[in-house]
């Protein structure tokens, strides 16, 4: 054959391996509503990015007449390509290749395309789109989910991993997403449990959909399983993009810095935002885009424990990681799920030199026997342990409440923060006056001949006295009490000087959070 | 995305420390359940699965440690055992029955 011959003969090969399942599986794709492994690749990737490997990759089951049977590259598509000019290694199952099972060639395509990331260090984005395991291939498929969870651990903390699920993610193929960074999931398209509809139905005798059993919703809203919640595939596409803007293609770089950017001042005006009244809401987001540049903030894990907001924006063109309580939502008290939905967030930040800034503004942890019984003294405990031992930039900002064990928790001066800074606002005591004065006046207030009046008093002194930043202050747990209109300026210079911050953690071979 | 709705006056309100604050609660939140203590009387199903048998009836004295019935779950024949004397109140379960986790079985007095 002439060199012309052997190269038509290539494309004939890549032709038929393009195809997939075929055009029916391919027409059935669409129908879900779904687009196929390829185009979603193409269209999260930069326009003529895309290098695929493997693509000739075939299984090698012999079993259940799978000897007899084609499936093109094993049903999962892998390569490189880049995202806004970033470089990232991305692999798709293909639904349309045997329902985009894993085989022991599919996982080996995987772990392949995830040992290049490591080795190059840039980020992995994996598309799920598989109806499990390929039971024809039995002890071989589950090996190659192992292979892939071990990879996903040697991976934690050294390069970005997203998970996006765009189709069935059920049984072990949903640890892969549970062990990356963040998961992204489309309304009605995504779908992850461990047991499905059908066996609750026959262990349990219990209807329900795979809606409401592991959809978006349920992830995004109840679980936390999933990061980002999106109504359609292209807006989901466009989420990664963003994200992969805000972070470093490794724990050995900085997020990429853009230009610097001034704040909507006028949509968001400091001074205009918080009640004085501590007991009334506002959206601590405002004060996130009245800081940060550009007002912009991109928001993690939204739906999820509301009472606190995690996300990233950028001060002075740098990445930085915000963590706030929110009271608009259960007046932003501590609890399991926004304890675990912080504490992750702190250590993702540490692990890839994102600064952490924190804004404080909570009543304490949330009180209830639910809470007891689901173990927030655990759970609670992760975001002390994630603060303190994350060794990036940490900067504080008490907005206004700041009481008891959540003053502790929200980044303060013992937890190692770098600069605390308080607004005229800010209340820092061992708890909300009412609480202390019912307390420590209780004897005083029973033995008064009008009980109610004393404890209006008593309250009011304890206001008078302890309801400020200053008696912090006045023994150095916070560093300057500023005007609100000051708190970007102040940010920007304690992010500028922090820049060399070198803190080592005691050597070790790894700490025991408490998960 | 639909945006958060604004906290309003007389909407949700929590007490934290004697304080009581203006604010929603969220999703998680609103699918609590009230607390109710364990009934040492009411032997419950640890987790969910199918009787195979049942070997005690309304008005039986039992002993502590006494058979009551076998859950069939995970594929496991699990021996249910009275934890204490007592008598036979009610048997709410049948030989075949698919039972949820915390179903009442048997109760005793």
């Amino acid at each position: 054959m002439s060199i012309k011959q052997k190269t038509l003969d290539l494309k004939q090969r890549m032709q038929n391996a393009l195809q997939g399942g075929g055009a029916k599986a391919i027409e059935k794709q669409v129908a879900m509503g779904k687009m196929t492994a390829r185009e979603r690749i193409i269209s999260l990737l930069d326009p003529n990015s895309f290098h695929e490997y493997d693509l000739f990759v075939e299984h090698a089951a012999k079993d259940f007449d799978m000897d007899k049977k084609h499936l093109p590259g094993d049903g999962v598509i892998t390569g490189t390509g880049t995202i806004s000019g970033f470089p990232v290694c991305v692999y798709a199952q293909d639904f349309t290749v045997a329902g985009g099972s894993l085989g022991l060639m599919h996982a080996r395509k995987i772990g392949k395309i995830m040992d290049h990331a490591m080795k190059l260090k840039i980020p992995i984005i994996g598309i799920n789109d598989s109806g499990g395991a390929r039971i024809q291939e039995g002890v071989n498929s589950l090996a190659g989910y192992g292979e892939i969870f071990y990879r996903n651990t040697q991976a934690s903390g050294v390069i970005p991993q997203i998970s996006v699920i765009l189709g069935p993610c059920a049984g072990g193929a949903v640890y892969s997403p549970a062990l990356t960074d963040f998961v992204f999931v489309v309304d009605k398209i995504s779908k992850m449990f461990i047991t499905g509809p059908e066996v609750i139905r026959s262990v349990l005798g219990e209807e329900i959909s795979m809606e409401e059993l592991g959809g978006a919703r349920v992830h995004s809203e109840i679980t936390g399983n999933a990061h980002f919640f999106t109504e359609s595939e292209a807006e989901c596409f466009q989420k990664i993009k963003k994200l992969v803007s805000y972070i470093p293609w490794s724990n050995k770089r900085k997020a990429a810095t853009f230009p610097k950017k001034a704040p909507k001042t006028k949509q968001y005006r400091i001074d205009n935002i918080i009640p004085t009244d501590p007991r009334e809401p506002y959206d601590v987001r405002d004060v996130i885009k009245a800081i940060s540049d550009d007002s912009d903030f991109f928001e993690v894990q939204e739906l999820y424990a509301a009472n606190m907001v995690v996300g990233f924006g950028r001060l002075s063109g740098q990445t930085v990681g915000f963590v706030a309580n929110q009271p608009l939502i259960l007046a932003g008290v501590l609890d399991v799920d926004s304890s675990d939905k912080a504490a992750r967030f702190i250590r993702f930040c540490d692990a890839f030199n994102i600064p952490l800034v924190t804004l404080v503004d909570l009543p304490g942890y949330l009180p209830g026997i639910d809470q007891e019984h689901a173990g927030v003294i655990r759970h609670g405990a992760k975001i002390l342990y994630s603060y303190s031992e994350a060794t990036v930039p940490k900067l504080t900002v008490i907005l206004r409440k700041a009481y008891g064990g959540g003053y502790i928790a929200m980044c303060s001066r013992h937890l190692k923060a770098d600069f605390v800074f308080a607004w005229p606002t800010a209340e820092i005591a061992v708890m909300g006056p009412e609480g202390a004065a019912n307390i420590i006046f209780r004897h005083e207030i029973m033995n008064s001949p009008n009980p109610e009046e004393t404890r209006k008093r008593k309250v009011e002194e304890y206001k008078q006295k302890f309801a400020n930043p200053y008696v912090a202050a006045a023994h150095g747990y916070i560093d300057a009490v500023i005007e609100p209109s000051e708190t970007r300026k102040f940010l920007l210079h304690a992010l500028d000087i922090s820049a060399e911050k070198d803190e080592k953690a005691p050597e070790k071979k790894h700490g025991i959070p408490p998960f | 995305m639909k945006k958060r709705k604004k906290g309003k006056k007389d909407s949700f309100r929590l007490v934290v420390d004697d304080v009581t604050y203006i604010t929603n609660p969220n999703k998680m939140f609103t699918l609590r359940k009230p607390y109710s203590p364990a009934n040492p009387n009411i032997v419950s199903s640890f987790m969910p699965g199918n009787i195979q048998k049942v070997f005690v009836k309304k008005g039986q004295a039992v002993k502590e440690g006494e058979e009551l019935c076998i859950l069939e779950a995970m594929k496991m024949k699990n021996v249910i055992l009275a934890p204490a004397d007592g008598t036979v109140k009610k048997v709410n379960i049948k030989e075949g029955d698919i039972v949820p986790k915390n179903h009442p079985l048997v109760e005793l007095q």
